[in-house]
């Protein structure tokens, strides 16, 4: 009885290398094939005038024997001494990637073929990267028609450690290089006779030396969720134990919503108890202690091992649609659960796959393999595909098209986490009795903030000032918050580096959003660089935030250098300065935008202050 | 075989059930009241903790045998679905260049054209394996479908990680194969493990069983005495006789079934 997990094998190689070949011969000699396939496939051979074709057993489509290619992902089961193992066939065709990454990507393993006389080609080396990139580190190398060579000890040698040499460049091992004639069956079930100089594992052997990847319970706890269910009383939320344990009365928290609650109970169906744990692989239902807001994608984790928390991530991918991507685009993003938009920040790298060196492009385009950064306007639960393959890989879709699949690297994003608001479920929302209508009424405008981004020296401060001036004159509830006062006090503990730069930020959001609660027309004037934090602020005033680009460009604001700060940047005595170390991220879509550089003080002025007099007009809403 | 080995075939096949659930509607899933389809639904009760949350289809030629139908009669209060009966149009109706055997087993196509066309669903769950034919080794969890039916086997969309194709442009549908990873004596063992009812064609009488059940005008019993659960598993350790060997329709010409399954057989 076969007792070890079943293998999961992907075949990959160039075409006509003897994958197909193999395949069919691996079947039979294992006794696998169904009665009367063996001979099907002699007289289909036959009828063909060719010698048996054994590569015929998996072309199970009248279309694929007309043509000779295999065309998709097939399934195909045997045994060997040990184990049951399962193979997916991969075929060769370029345009057929996309075919092999659906196989390939659930696989334990890869046996890569080489053909003994024509060596690594194009589509071997491509597909040895694709296993790198799809995280399958046990690889088997076949070098394949030794009866074509001779069964030349020389020539085995050579091929076999042109493949080796080039999977340790990607960081694979091959775990055995055999050298096999697929279609008489050396050196697959055992050793031929044919090459006595050959000392190492027959095929069989090595696979039965390999490991079944299996969920990991000793991981921490990524569980997506998947859905809700309310069928009756209970509220049952389903998802799959990606890795790790849950229990019942884990503390979970919920990512990216940062929200927390007890496992009240595990649920089942069917006769037995209720289960108190469940394991990584599990499809689970769990109910909560307290009623939070939990929905489908969000991740739930145990508080001391959260995933990270960034709207901004690396990934390395491959792209499979005939329109390029190109920095700028927008997509959507499936991850775990999850769905979001997402654009592309920049395109970092395109691997030649021949040289493994950079192509000279920042297109990508179809069966390319590369590395970009992308941006989501939400902050992402996300993890380095190292640490948890489920929540660390994702797919990009294109209208009702999948044209992406990558891995996440998160090397330089930093986690921002520490930056969201806690949002316990101990607190609760204490409602005021006042009305947000009576406020205005009162106040004869609506509460706003007006948020002005721009780079040192743009004239931020100067316009808050003006426009402060201007429609305090005019009756308004109006306060400017401005960066070094605000230093001063509320932010008094941070400093410079990028997480108290952030926190900064998200402290002034969350006041100033305050301040318009209690219908003040509040104006911030803070550099604010990142879109991200930007984006935060946004959220916490929902409603009525408007975002100001006080645009001057970077050069008139150095001439301008009002705190002589450029040349002190330029000098190197203040690091990360925003437009000359650090980047400014400018607003994709403002609500308002003035430039400072073109217009006059007293323009710019004007433009605010009709903005906000219109904006917060009682009628207006 | 060990029990971990089907628990985790159990355990995807509910992932996948309850993604299916969550991502396309309206969903309803096709009840051949075979042991399949019967494993289907007892996994659907398990993912929905009692419920099953969608119409159930039996796509009916009239032609059954009189033990499905009374199987039918009985599961569907039991376990309180919600069955749809659909008609399946006459023969007579069908492509007549098409083997009779196919031609018969066509008529379930048309029968599901019409539900589609007249429900608008835009998934339909169904209990087909890879393993039991080999055009069926080359489909997807999820596989898109146009208006017409028809499934374009050269042009599949990719799947991997469990990020299954869930959106479909209007008319088009998706059929959804929560079981394409289980064997045929995966199933066995599980209905054995889980005491599945099974409709009782399937165990043998004077020496003859049903291994797979379909019309009677074109499904014909194998020789076998495995008259339990336990006998059906030995028999099928050791066969090397395809599944579908009753099958009429699967010897009548080298592509009879791809050209059914190309224009939208299940
Ligand atoms: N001489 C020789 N030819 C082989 C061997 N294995 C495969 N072939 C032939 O190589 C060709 C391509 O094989 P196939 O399995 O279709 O390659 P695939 O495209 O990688 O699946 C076929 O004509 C096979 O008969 C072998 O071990 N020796």
């Amino acid at each position: 009885m076969v007792d070890a997990a079943q293998l999961r094998l992907v075949v990959v190689g160039h075409v006509d290398h003897g994958k197909s070949t193999l395949i069919g011969r691996l079947l039979h000699d294992t006794g696998s094939l169904p009665d009367g396939k063996a001979e099907e496939v002699r007289a289909i051979s036959a009828r063909r005038g060719m010698p048996v074709e054994w590569s015929f057993v998996l072309d199970a489509l009248q279309a694929e024997r007309d043509q000779a290619i295999t065309i998709d992902t097939t399934r195909l089961w045997f045994r060997t001494a040990r184990r049951s193992c399962v193979i997916i066939d991969a075929p060769g065709h370029r345009e057929f990637l996309r075919n092999m990454i659906s196989g390939a990507a659930e696989a334990d393993a890869a046996i890569l073929v080489v053909d003994a006389q024509e060596g690594m080609r194009e589509q071997t080396r491509r597909h040895a990267y694709l296993l790198h990139l799809l995280g399958i580190t046990q690889v088997v190398v076949v070098v394949n028609k030794m009866d074509a060579c001779g069964f030349s000890e020389a020539r085995f040698r050579e091929v076999g450690s042109a493949a080796t040499g080039y999977l340790a460049r990607i960081g694979l091992h091959p775990v055995a290089v055999i050298p096999i004639v697929a279609r008489d069956g050396d050196n697959l079930g055992q050793a031929s006779g044919r090459m006595p100089w050959y000392g190492g594992p027959s095929l069989l052997e090595s696979l039965d030396g390999l490991l079944v990847a299996a969920p990991d319970s000793t991981r921490p706890l990524r569980l997506p969720i998947q859905d809700v269910y309310k069928f009756d009383e209970r509220r049952i939320l389903v998802g799959r134990v990606e890795a790790g344990r849950l229990r019942v009365g884990d503390s979970l928290l919920f990512s990216p919503s940062n929200r927390s609650a007890r496992v009240a109970t595990i649920e089942s169906w069917g006769p037995g108890n209720a289960p108190l744990e469940a394991g990584a692989g599990d499809s689970v239902g769990f109910t909560l202690d307290e009623p939070v807001f939990v929905e489908r994608g969000d991740v739930a984790s145990h508080h001391d091992q959260a995933p990270k928390l960034s709207p901004l991530f690396r990934c390395h991918l491959f792209w499979l649609s005939d329109r390029p991507l190109v920095p700028g685009r927008s997509l959507r993003l499936k991850l775990a659960t999850d769905e979001a938009r997402v654009s592309v920040e920049t395109v970092e790298r395109v691997v030649d796959t021949e040289t493994l060196e950079p192509v000279d492009r920042t297109e990508v385009r179809r069966n390319d393999m590369a590395t970009v950064v992308l941006r989501c306007r939400e902050l992402l639960s996300l993890d380095p595909h190292a640490e948890s393959p489920a929540t660390g890989r994702c797919a990009l879709i294109d209208g009702f098209d999948t044209v992406a699949g990558g891995v996440i690297d998160l090397v330089g994003f930093p986690d921002q986490r520490p930056t969201v608001q806690r949002r316990s479920s101990d607190l609760y929302m204490v409602e005021h009795l006042l009305s947000a209508e009576a406020r205005a009424a009162r106040n004869g405008h609506a509460g706003a903030v007006i948020w002005l981004t721009g780079l040192s020296g743009a004239g931020k401060s100067t316009l808050a000032m003006q426009v402060e001036r201007e429609l305090f004159a005019r009756g308004y509830a109006i306060y400017v918050l401005d960066g070094d006062n605000v230093r001063r006090g509320l932010n008094a503990d941070l400093g410079f580096a990028p997480e108290d730069r952030a926190e900064n930020i998200r402290r002034v959001g969350e006041v100033a959003a305050l301040f318009a609660d209690a219908g003040v027309v509040v104006i911030t004037a803070f550099i604010s660089p990142y879109r991200a934090d930007r984006e935060r602020a946004r959220a916490a005033a929902a409603g009525c935030f408007h975002e100001v680009y006080v645009r001057a460009d970077l050069a008139t604001c150095e001439r301008r250098d009002p705190k002589g700060l450029y040349q002190r940047a330029r000098s190197g005595a203040v690091a990360e300065f925003t437009g000359i170390s650090a980047p400014y991220e400018e607003p994709e879509d403002p609500e308002l935008l003035v430039d400072t550089a073109e217009n006059s003080l007293e323009a710019c002025v004007a433009a605010v202050v009709r903005y906000v007099v219109e904006r917060t007009a009682i009628s207006a809403g | 075989m060990t029990s971990d080995h089907l628990r985790q075939l159990e355990q995807r096949t509910i992932y996948i059930l309850r993604e299916a659930y969550s991502r396309v509607k309206p969903l309803g899933m096709l009840w051949s009241i075979g042991k399949d389809s019967n494993a289907l639904l007892w996994m659907a009760r398990k993912a929905f903790f009692g419920n099953v949350p969608f119409p159930v289809i039996q796509l009916d030629t009239d032609m059954e045998l009189p033990e499905v139908y009374a199987f039918r009669d009985r599961i569907v209060p039991e376990w309180n679905l919600r069955l749809q009966v659909e008609h399946c149009p006459p023969e007579a109706e069908m492509d007549q260049t098409l083997p009779p055997a196919t031609r018969a087993a066509a008529r379930k196509t048309e029968g599901l054209k019409n539900l589609i066309r007249r429900q608008g669903y835009r998934g339909i769950l169904l209990g087909i394996r890879r393993d039991e034919q080999s055009t069926r080794a080359k489909e997807r969890v999820f596989s898109p479908r146009g208006i017409d039916g028809a499934w374009d086997f050269r042009d599949q969309p990719p799947e991997f990680w469990d990020q299954y194709k869930t959106d479909v442009p209007d008319g088009a549908h998706l059929r959804i194969h929560p079981l394409l990873h289980w064997t045929e004596l995966d199933i066995w063992l599980y209905t054995r493990q889980e005491g599945i009812p099974i409709v009782p064609l399937y165990l043998a009488r004077d020496g003859k069983r049903y291994r797979s059940l379909g019309e009677k005008n074109i499904t014909f019993p194998i020789d076998s005495n495995a008259s339990s659960i336990d006998e059906i598993i030995a028999e099928l350790e050791t066969t090397r006789m395809p599944e579908r060997a009753g099958r009429a329709m699967d010897h009548e010409a080298e592509d009879s079934f791809e050209r059914l399954r190309t224009t939208g057989y299940m």
